[in-house]
């Protein structure tokens, strides 16, 4: 029983991580149809950012809102540099260029920091005060953070005047411009907030998986699965998507047998299940209409 | 002086002109009419004030020209634009709706004063204000576009056939409700119609667009009685 207890915290604590990353792609699709493939990259990147700035000294904590705060900005500049160019692009030459960010990030990434794998501090303390072997202090941190993290972004869609805007934008672009709303500053706001999610993620996972320029590529799957899974069309669903993705994955690799080596198989088989039998996820929602 | 002043206006979709330079004006707190058949580009002259398509001419409005503005600069100069298809955002809700319409201004006050003001025309998306747009009906999705459009403060509003579709009942109703803005905010409206019956009952001048181009203007008292333009433009 206490197996079974922490594989599902690990579960919950790897996947508030997916989480982030299904939520970060989703609200790009969202606003723009397609799917960011370079989120996990932009990701890896940040935490690196995070990691110089460690090493020159900074407190983690300090480190951990430059980069989100820097992932931000970097994210906005993406959208006004790479992605606008080719905003009525062909659906191919999009996909290439969210290709070639990946590609890039990643090289850049090794060529400035190498590709040996680096051990990754944690945000939070080695024990919050009280003993328990069913989780680590790490991944109840995690789970309370992003819990925080993703509460502050649905209460900023649901409460603002700007995240009211950005949701307009995405759903409906020529009448948000018919009531003033700047489009294409939505679309760099909600990449520049989707690069900051990521970070969040990125930085967290790093203590678990290690940072390399590589070590967002299975937790991207995972998340695709978990945003799949729980419906592009709808946040809350890849929010709840990532979790049970982060769940299934440990439940699987410890109770199926050769799951463990099968993990990312895993994912692909989960994403391939999602798209022939529930292509709407499973709290996607059909907009209501009547005509 | 006129508030909006159009002359020579040419609009393209790609390569395809649509309209072949066309002239009108409105005046200050006046109602004016575009009418025509089915493509005669009174779409396109509503997209082309909003700077939604390629033109090439003048268009100034309270006296200066807005041709190099986009769409949203154009919005927060005061034009409101209730478009073709009605553009409700419709996994919003009503009152979402409204808020969106008020986009440009930034007092809560009087934000929420004017929702009320709103509800007052329209009492119908008082009642629904928490339900998705979508679910909305055709004649309240046109009152909730024409209330969105009131919730900017504008100075003039392009209404782009309030009639499509709906029923003659509901039409009233909401030309009714129309004349009653008209009358208490003063707002200038461009009105478009293919019904040209209720849109010259309403409106002070017209204009008939035939193909892309001007053909005929005047009072609209005159071109309503006029025996000749009934039959030849107006077909009744
Ligand atoms: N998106 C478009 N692309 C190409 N041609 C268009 C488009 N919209 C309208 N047109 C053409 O422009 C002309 C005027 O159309 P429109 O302004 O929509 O007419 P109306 O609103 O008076 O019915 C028509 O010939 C129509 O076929
Ligand atoms: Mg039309």
């Amino acid at each position: 029983m206490d197996l079974f207890l922490q594989l599902t915290f690990a579960g919950l604590a790897i996947g508030s991580i997916y989480s982030c990353v299904a939520l970060a792609v989703v609200m790009i699709y969202q606003a723009t149809d397609h799917f960011n493939f370079a989120q996990g990259e932009m990701a890896m990147f940040s935490t690196f950012i995070a990691w110089t700035m460690l090493g020159l000294g900074l407190p983690i904590w300090v480190a951990f809102f430059l980069a989100v705060a820097i992932s931000f900005v970097a994210g906005v500049l993406i959208e006004r540099i790479v992605v606008r160019p080719v905003e009525n692009a062909p659906v191919l030459n999009q996909i290439i260029v969210f290709i070639g960010l990946l590609v890039i990030f990643n090289s850049v990434a090794g060529w400035i920091w190498e590709y040996t794998i680096k051990p990754f501090p944690s945000l939070f303390p080695k024990s919050f005060g009280f003993e328990t072997t069913l989780i680590s202090a790490h991944n109840i941190g995690v789970i309370g953070l992003t819990l925080i993290v993703l509460a502050m972004v649905f209460a900023f869609f649901r409460f603002t005047r700007v995240g009211l805007a950005m949701r307009a934008a995405a759903a409906n672009p020529d009448s948000a411009r018919l009531v003033g709303i700047s489009v294409g500053w939505m679309l760099a706001l909600g990449w520049g907030l989707a690069a900051a999610i990521g970070a969040v993620g990125g930085v967290l996972v790093a203590p678990i998986v290690y940072l390399e320029p590589n070590m967002m590529s299975g937790v991207l799957l995972y998340g695709f699965a978990g945003a799949l899974l729980g419906g592009v069309s709808s946040p809350g669903g890849a929010v709840l998507g990532g979790l049970v993705v982060g769940v299934l994955e440990n439940w699987v690799g410890q109770y199926v047998p050769g799951g463990a080596e099968l993990k990312l198989t895993f994912a692909l088989v989960l994403i391939v299940g999602v798209l022939m039998f529930k292509p709407a996820g499973l709290f996607g929602r059909i907009v209501v209409k009547r005509v | 002086m006129a508030l909006l002043e159009v002359k020579g206006l040419k609009a393209y979709y790609r390569q395809t002109e649509a309209l072949h330079g066309i002239d009108f004006s409105l005046d200050e707190g006046s109602i004016t009419t575009i009418l025509g058949a089915n493509g005669a580009g009174k779409t396109t002259t509503l997209r082309a004030i909003c700077r939604m398509i390629r033109t090439e001419g003048e268009i100034r409005f309270d006296g200066q020209d807005i041709t190099g503005l986009s769409t949203e600069r154009v919005v927060s100069r005061g034009i409101a634009h209730v478009p073709e298809g009605r553009g409700t955002f419709v996994r919003q809700s009503v009152i979402e709706n409204l808020q969106l319409g008020a986009y440009t201004r930034r007092n809560k006050a009087e934000i929420a004063a004017d929702i009320e003001r709103v509800y007052g025309y329209f009492p119908r998306l008082r009642e629904r204000h928490a339900q998705q747009a979508g679910t909305l009906s055709g004649g309240e999705q046109q009152m909730l576009a024409i209330g969105r459009a009131l919730m900017l403060r504008p100075k003039l509003m392009l209404l782009d056939e309030p009639s499509f579709g709906l029923a003659p009942l509901i039409v009233q109703e909401i030309y009714g409700i129309m004349a009653r803005i008209r009358d208490a905010e003063g707002t200038s409206m461009l009105l478009v119609e293919q019904n040209a019956n209720i849109a010259l009952n309403l409106a002070d001048h017209a204009y008939l667009l035939e193909t892309g181009a001007v053909v005929m203007s005047g009072e609209s008292a005159i071109i309503r009685d006029d025996e000749n333009v009934r039959r030849s433009y107006l077909g009744y």
